[in-house]
């Protein structure tokens, strides 16, 4: 099994590294875009029996250390 | 005798200027403990030190957080030993949840090398006691995330605590957006915790504490330490 972990910034938390990118997509000169947000993307291969055991190890390294809940949601999709 | 000891991870950077600058003002040897180690010896007090710990990797601060060292470094300031954290050693305490907040990019995405003046806050801790409330001094920063953000609540409390210890601010004294260097909220450049006895800041003291170095106005901060510690001892 595999976690495809994804971590981004809390709504309502600055993001100027967004916003760069913003700014350099209007820079290509394609028009339409709204706002911008980054960030992270993680594949952790996993050993677990089954789903809920997957669940449970991925929920425990994501709260633990892959986000920083303070600035920080995940989501997360395990696939086999 | 005051025991000091300085926490080195794969990437500290300033962990011998801070070694340095304590030895200077104590007279005593500071011990360096390896981030491997799972003991802190007997210390009154404890350094994390700036750098780029694990090379910044995940986020600044997050892998150091996680090492074997820091489970007894939170054990020991929860029983009250006195932690400071310069700058990535801001960013651990910060990870570690020994303070509150997050350390982000900064606003302007670059990385800032620079003196900055800053207003301390509060003499009112273990680290600030040697300056006076209100009054202005200058330190050098250099980070590319400094920004620190914490929810609203969070700073009304930190506020109202009087746990803001150090803000940027203009020569004059004054906290104004033009001195704010990284976008940190409400020009935020140090917290305690909420027994006062763990500190960070970005600023480096340990960068001017002696003349040859351009000031004098770190070295305050390690003389509150001895100040205290010679109270405490006579008490």
């Amino acid at each position: 099994m595999k976690a495809l972990i994804r971590i981004t910034l809390k709504p309502g938390v600055l993001d100027p590294q967004g916003k760069a990118i913003e700014g350099a997509i209007g820079a290509l000169g394609i028009a339409g875009v709204g706002e911008v947000r980054q960030g992270k993307y993680i594949e952790v291969d996993l050993g677990a029996a089954d789903e809920a055991a997957a669940r449970a190890t991925v929920e425990r390294m994501c709260k633990d250390l892959l986000a920083n809940t303070v600035i920080e949601n995940y989501a997360y999709d395990i696939v086999r | 005798m005051i025991r000091a000891c300085v926490i080195v991870f794969p990437g500290s950077n300033c962990d011998r200027d801070v070694k340095v600058a304590i030895e200077a003002v104590t007279g005593r040897p500071v011990q360096m403990v390896w981030h491997g180690d799972s003991e802190v010896p007997a210390s009154d007090v404890i350094v994390l030190p700036g750098g780029f710990s694990y090379g910044d990797y995940l986020r600044c601060g997050a892998m150091a957080a996680n090492s074997a060292i820091m489970r007894d470094v939170i054990a020991k300031a929860n029983a009250g030993t006195p932690v400071l954290g310069i700058c990535n050693g801001f960013q651990i305490l910060t990870e570690a949840r020994l303070l509150p907040g997050a350390l982000m990019r900064n606003a302007s995405l670059k990385f800032i090398c620079r003196d900055v003046t800053l207003r301390c806050e509060t003499d009112d801790t273990p680290f600030t006691r040697c300056y006076r409330t209100g009054q202005v001094i200058t330190l050098p920063i250099a980070h590319a995330d400094g920004n620190y953000f914490a929810d609203q609540e969070t700073l009304d409390r930190l506020e109202g605590e009087g746990r803001v210890v150090f803000r940027y601010c203009d020569a004059a004294g004054s906290v104004s957006a033009a001195a704010n260097p990284n976008g940190s909220q409400r020009n935020i450049a140090g917290i305690c915790s909420e027994n006062r006895r763990v500190l960070g800041l970005m600023p480096h003291p340990e960068r001017l504490h002696e003349r040859l170095l351009g000031g004098t106005d770190g070295r305050r901060m390690f003389e509150s330490l001895l100040v205290g510690f010679a109270e405490a001892m006579s008490a």
